[in-house]
C-alpha cells in the first residue's frame, strides 16, 4: 500500500552531506582558503558584511564560502552568528571628516579642496574580459604611489550648508533607537530607517533608487559627494570613562544633495540623501541615499507617492534574510492548508454545477 | 423650501483659525447647523470651503477655536470617538467616489460596511437593506453584486450617498457631490439628494462653488473667500439680495454666464 | 541529554529569553493582542518556524518534553529539523506522542487529541496580521485594531457569501478571541478552528519575521467570525482514513497513481497510530 513521503531524519542527513561535497567541488583541485576568499573577492565580503550587519571580513569570508558563493546566504549566516554574540554597547558615533581616504569623488564641483581621489575603481575600466587573468599566476605590476595628501577634503554638502543652501541636519541628544532589539514600528523616525537601509538588499534598494531616478518619487539628485577609506571606532567602556580606540573599519558614505522648493517653515534650499555601507560598497550607498531622500518626502512636505517613498513598503521588503526565508519558506509543505481549498473548489464547483 | 423649526444646533464651531505658512485657510469662521438643515459653503477653489469641511469633521486639526457636535467637543474627543461617530452618526460624501468607496468590493458590501461596523450580522438583512438603499438611490438591485468600478460617475456618486445614509446619520458633509460629473447626471444627482435629504430629515453641509446647487438644496448658505465667511443668510436672500460685493460678483457671473 | 556546550541552552542567552517571556506574559494578559517583541536572527531561516522556536526557546525547561508537528506530522522535514534544533542546543527529550509532550509547537495544525492544562502549544505564524490582506498598513491595521474597528473583515465575509455562496475561506480563517480583539489563528485549516475555543492548554503564537507575539490564555472564548445565517463550518474531506478508520479527523489527500486514484489519511499521525493500535488491539 502506499504510504505517503516521510523526511526523516535519514534523508536530512544524506542531504547535508551531499551538500558538503558539491561545496567542495572537484577534488582534484586545490581547496578555496577563507584567507584566499578574503583577500580576493573582497567586494563580496564587502557586502556579506553590510548586509549581515556585523564587521568581520575572517567571519563573512567563510560565510561565503560556506555559502557557496550565494552572498545572501552568506549574509543569513552571518546573522544567526552575530545573534550569539553577547553585546558590549553603542560605539561612539564615526567621524568620517576625519576618513583616511582612499576614494573621495564630487559631481558636483569640477574641483574641489582636497581633490578628487579616484582609489581603486571599476568606473573608467573597459568591461572586456581580461583573459590573462584566466591563466593562472603572474601579478600585476604595483599601482603607482603619490605622497600622502595632508590637505584637508571638507564635506561638500558642509560647504553649501554654510552658504544657507543646504538644510542642516537637526542634531539628535536621543539615543537612537535599535532596529535588531526592538521591532520597527512605523512612523518609524530617520535614524531607524538609516539602520535598516544600511543593512538592506543591495538589489533592491539599487532598484528602488533607480525608479525615484526614473519619475516615481523624482528627486533631482547629484553626488555631492561620495568617499571610501578607514575610519576609526570609538568605545566608551563605562567602568573605564573615557573612549578607547578598537580599530579602523573601511567604510563608504554617500551624501546626495537634492533640489528642495521650500515648504510653510524652511525656504527653498538643497537637501541632503545619505548613505554608509561597510566596506567597499559604492553602489549600495548611493541606492541608500537615494531611497534615504525619497523617504523624507512626507518630512518635506511633498507628495509621497511613489513606492520608494513610501516608508511602510520600502522597510518592510528591504531585509534581505527576512525576505530570502518568506519567499524559501513556499517550499515547505503546505498540503493542509491546500486540501482545505481543495474541498472549497470542489464544494464551490459543485454549487455552481447544481446552479447550471 | 421651509426653514426648519429653531432647535438646539447639532454643529457649532466658534472662531476657527488655520494658517499655511503666511496663507490664512481659515481666519475666525463660526457656523451652526441645525436638526435638518441645509447649509452650502461656497466659494472659488482655494477659499478655504473644502479645508473647513475638514476641520468640521475633525479631519484636520485647526490652529485655534473649537468645534462642538451636541455638546461634546469634536476637536479634543479621542479618534476613537470620533470614528464611531463617522460610522454611526456622521456621514461624509467625498467628490471623488474612489475616494469614498471601496472599489473592489461590490456595491452590497460597500452599502453593508457601516451596517456591520455597527454589529449588524445577518447576511440576509444585510442584503435587504443594501437592496432597499439601492432601489432608493436609483440603482437597479440585480447589480447588488457587480463592484462600483463597472459603474458610471454617476452611479458611484449615487452608490456613495447610498453607503453613507444606510445607517441613517443626523449630519452629512458633503464636498463637491457634483464636482467631477456632466451638467445632465448633475441635475438628476440634485433632486437625488434633495428628496432624500427632504425624506429622512438629515442635516447637510455641503461644499460646493455650484451656485445654482446651492439654490436647489441649501437652506442657508454661507459665502467663503480667503478663509473668511463675507456674508451668510437664508439662501435666498443671499443669492437675490447679495451684500457683499464678492458675492454679488459670484452671483452676477452665474447669471452672466 | 545534554547539550551542545558552544551554546547557551535553548541556543539564545538569558537576556533575549526574559524579554521574550515578558512579551509573552503582556500577550496573556491581553489575549488576541499582537505585542511587539524583539524577534533575532535565527539560524532557520524567517518564515521556517522563527517566530515559534523563539517562544519554545524561551519556555523551554530541562525537564521539558517537546513535539514538533509540521503539517500535523512528526515526520515532515521542518518538523524534523526544528526538532534536532532543539535536541542540539537544549538537550531536552523529544516525543512524537501528544500525550507526553508538555510543549508542542506546531506549523499549520492542532492535534486532534485534547490538550490539557498542563501543555503548551506553540504556533508558528507567517503573517500575525489577519486584516493584512484588507490592509497592508501597519500603522493603520493597530488602530483598527485599537479601536476594535473590525466592519472591514465582515465585508470580506459578505463577499464571499455574496460571491460563492459560503464563506470561501478555509485556512487562516480569522477569529474573534475574547469578545476584543479579531486574530489569526495562523494557516490552521479553519476545521481545527472551534479546537482552540476554551482548550485547557496555553496557546502561544510567534511571528519571528514580522517581530509579534500574541496568546490565547486557557480556557479563553475564540470564536470564528460568521453570519447569523451563515454560521461558521469547519471544512474536512468528506472520506474516511484508509489506515485507522476515522471519521471525525482531518484528513490528507494523497494521490496513489497519476489516474486520479487517492485515499485519504490522517493528517495527525500521532492520533492515526494511536487509533490503529486500538482497533488492532480490539480485533
Amino acid at each position: 500500500m502506499y504510504v505517503a513521503t516521510k523526511g526523516g531524519e535519514r534523508a536530512i542527513g544524506a542531504a547535508h552531506a551531499w551538500l558538503a561535497e558539491v561545496r567542495r567541488g572537484n577534488p582534484d583541485l586545490p581547496e578555496l582558503t577563507a584567507a584566499q576568499v578574503e583577500a580576493q573577492l573582497g567586494l563580496a565580503v564587502d557586502r556579506v558584511m553590510a548586509e549581515g550587519s556585523c564587521h568581520d571580513r575572517g567571519l563573512a569570508a567563510l560565510a561565503v564560502k560556506q555559502a557557496r558563493g550565494d552572498l545572501i546566504e552568506a549574509a543569513f549566516l552571518l546573522r544567526a552568528y552575530r545573534t550569539t554574540l553577547p553585546r558590549f554597547g553603542a560605539s561612539t558615533p564615526l567621524d568620517t571628516n576625519a576618513m583616511a581616504l582612499q576614494r573621495r569623488i564630487s559631481a558636483t564641483y569640477k574641483d574641489l579642496p582636497g581633490g578628487q581621489v579616484l582609489g581603486p575603481t571599476f568606473d573608467y575600466t573597459h568591461r572586456l574580459l581580461d583573459f590573462c587573468l584566466a591563466a593562472a599566476g603572474g601579478s600585476p605590476g604595483g599601482a603607482p604611489e603619490a605622497e600622502a595628501s595632508t590637505a584637508p577634503s571638507p564635506r561638500v554638502t558642509e560647504m553649501l550648508a554654510r552658504e544657507g543652501l543646504m538644510q542642516r541636519e537637526a542634531p539628535v541628544e536621543a539615543e537612537p533607537g535599535d532596529l535588531t532589539r526592538e521591532p520597527l514600528s512605523f512612523p518609524a523616525d530617520r535614524p531607524l530607517r538609516l539602520q535598516a537601509l544600511a543593512r538592506g538588499d543591495e538589489g533592491f534598494l539599487l532598484s528602488l533608487g533607480y525608479s525615484t531616478q526614473r519619475g516615481y518619487g523624482g528627486n533631482h539628485p547629484f553626488v555631492g559627494e561620495i568617499r571610501m577609506g578607514e575610519v576609526a571606532v570609538g568605545f566608551t567602556p563605562p567602568e573605564l570613562g573615557f573612549e578607547i580606540d578598537l580599530g579602523d573599519i573601511t567604510v563608504t558614505e554617500c551624501q546626495m544633495v537634492n533640489q528642495f522648493k521650500g515648504s510653510r517653515t524652511e525656504p527653498p534650499q538643497f537637501t541632503r540623501g545619505y548613505g554608509l555601507v561597510f566596506g567597499h560598497g559604492e553602489r549600495k550607498a548611493m541606492s541608500m541615499a537615494l531611497v534615504d531622500r525619497a523617504l523624507r518626502a512626507e518630512e518635506l512636505g511633498e507628495a509621497a507617492t511613489a513606492p520608494a517613498q513610501q516608508q511602510e513598503f520600502v522597510l518592510s521588503h528591504c531585509d534581505n534574510v527576512e525576505a530570502t526565508g518568506f519567499v524559501e519558506h513556499l517550499k515547505l509543505p503546505h498540503y493542509v492548508d491546500f486540501q482545505s481549498e481543495l474541498e472549497n473548489v470542489r464544494t464551490m464547483r459543485a454549487s455552481v454545477e447544481a446552479g447550471r | 423650501m421651509s426653514t426648519p423649526l429653531l432647535t438646539a444646533p447639532l454643529l457649532t464651531a466658534r472662531d476657527l483659525t488655520l494658517h499655511f505658512g503666511r496663507v490664512a485657510a481659515l481666519d475666525g469662521v463660526d457656523l451652526e447647523i441645525h436638526p435638518g438643515e441645509v447649509v452650502a459653503i461656497v466659494g472659488e477653489s482655494g477659499s478655504g470651503k473644502t479645508t473647513l469641511l475638514r476641520v468640521l469633521s475633525g479631519l484636520m486639526r485647526p490652529d485655534g477655536g473649537e468645534v462642538s457636535y451636541l455638546g461634546q467637543d469634536v476637536l479634543g474627543m479621542g479618534e476613537a470617538a470620533r470614528r464611531r461617530l463617522m460610522r454611526t452618526e456622521w456621514g461624509f460624501v467625498h467628490q471623488n467616489p474612489r475616494d469614498g468607496l471601496r472599489m473592489a468590493v461590490s456595491a452590497g458590501g460597500n452599502i453593508g460596511e457601516r451596517l456591520m461596523a455597527t454589529g449588524a450580522r445577518h447576511y440576509g438583512n444585510i442584503r435587504e437593506q443594501a437592496s432597499h438603499w439601492l432601489t432608493r438611490v436609483e440603482i437597479d438591485p440585480a447589480r447588488m453584486d457587480e463592484v462600483p468600478a463597472r459603474f458610471s460617475g454617476g452611479m458611484q456618486q449615487r452608490l456613495q450617498i447610498a453607503r453613507t445614509l444606510v445607517t441613517l446619520p443626523k449630519l452629512v458633509f458633503m464636498d463637491e457631490p457634483t464636482g467631477g460629473l456632466d451638467v445632465s447626471v448633475q441635475a438628476r444627482l440634485l433632486d437625488l439628494i434633495r428628496a432624500l435629504v427632504a425624506d429622512l430629515g438629515l442635516a447637510v453641509l455641503i461644499v460646493t462653488h455650484d451656485i445654482a446647487a446651492a439654490r436647489l438644496l441649501a437652506h442657508r448658505m454661507l459665502v467663503m473667500r480667503h478663509g473668511v465667511v463675507v456674508e451668510s443668510g437664508l439662501t435666498d436672500r443671499v443669492l437675490d439680495d447679495p451684500q457683499h460685493p464678492y458675492t454679488q460678483l459670484l452671483v452676477s457671473s452665474v447669471l452672466a454666464a | 541529554m545534554s547539550h551542545d556546550p558552544g551554546y547557551n541552552f535553548a541556543y539564545l542567552d538569558e537576556s533575549t529569553k526574559r524579554m521574550i517571556r515578558r512579551a509573552i506574559l503582556k500577550a496573556v494578559a491581553i489575549p488576541g493582542h499582537q505585542v511587539p517583541f524583539g524577534s533575532r536572527e535565527m539560524p532557520l531561516p524567517y518564515g521556517w518556524g522563527t517566530g515559534g522556536i523563539q517562544v519554545t526557546a524561551a519556555i523551554l525547561g530541562p525537564t521539558d518534553v517537546l513535539k514538533v508537528i509540521d503539517q500535523g506530522s512528526d515526520d515532515t522535514t521542518n518538523a524534523v529539523s526544528i526538532r534536532a534544533f532543539f535536541r542540539r542546543v537544549a538537550g531536552v527529550a523529544t516525543t512524537e506522542r501528544t500525550a507526553e509532550a508538555s510543549i508542542i509547537q506546531t506549523r499549520h495544525r492542532i492535534p486532534e487529541r485534547a490538550l490539557r492544562e498542563d501543555q503548551i502549544l506553540v504556533y508558528q505564524v507567517p503573517i500575525p496580521e489577519p486584516l493584512g490582506r484588507l490592509e497592508p498598513r501597519i500603522a493603520e491595521t493597530r488602530r483598527m485594531h485599537a479601536m476594535a474597528d473590525y466592519g472591514l473583515m465582515h465585508v470580506k465575509l459578505y463577499e464571499d457569501i455574496a460571491r460563492h455562496g459560503h464563506i470561501a475561506t478555509s485556512y487562516s480563517y480569522p477569529v474573534m478571541v475574547n469578545g476584543r480583539y479579531l486574530m489569526s489563528p495562523s494557516p490552521i485549516p479553519a476545521f481545527d478552528n472551534p479546537k482552540m475555543d476554551q482548550m485547557p492548554a496555553l496557546q502561544l503564537f510567534g511571528a519571528g519575521r514580522e517581530k509579534r507575539i500574541y496568546a490565547v490564555p486557557p480556557y479563553t472564548s475564540v470564536k470564528s467570525l460568521d453570519f447569523d445565517d451563515h454560521p461558521f463550518r469547519p471544512i474536512r474531506a468528506p472520506q474516511t482514513c484508509e489506515l485507522c478508520g476515522s471519521r471525525d479527523t482531518y484528513l490528507d489527500e494523497v494521490l496513489t497513481d497519476d489516474v486520479g486514484g487517492r485515499i485519504f489519511v490522517c493528517s495527525d499521525t500521532d492520533f492515526c497510530t494511536e487509533r490503529q493500535a486500538v482497533r488492532e488491539a480490539a480485533e
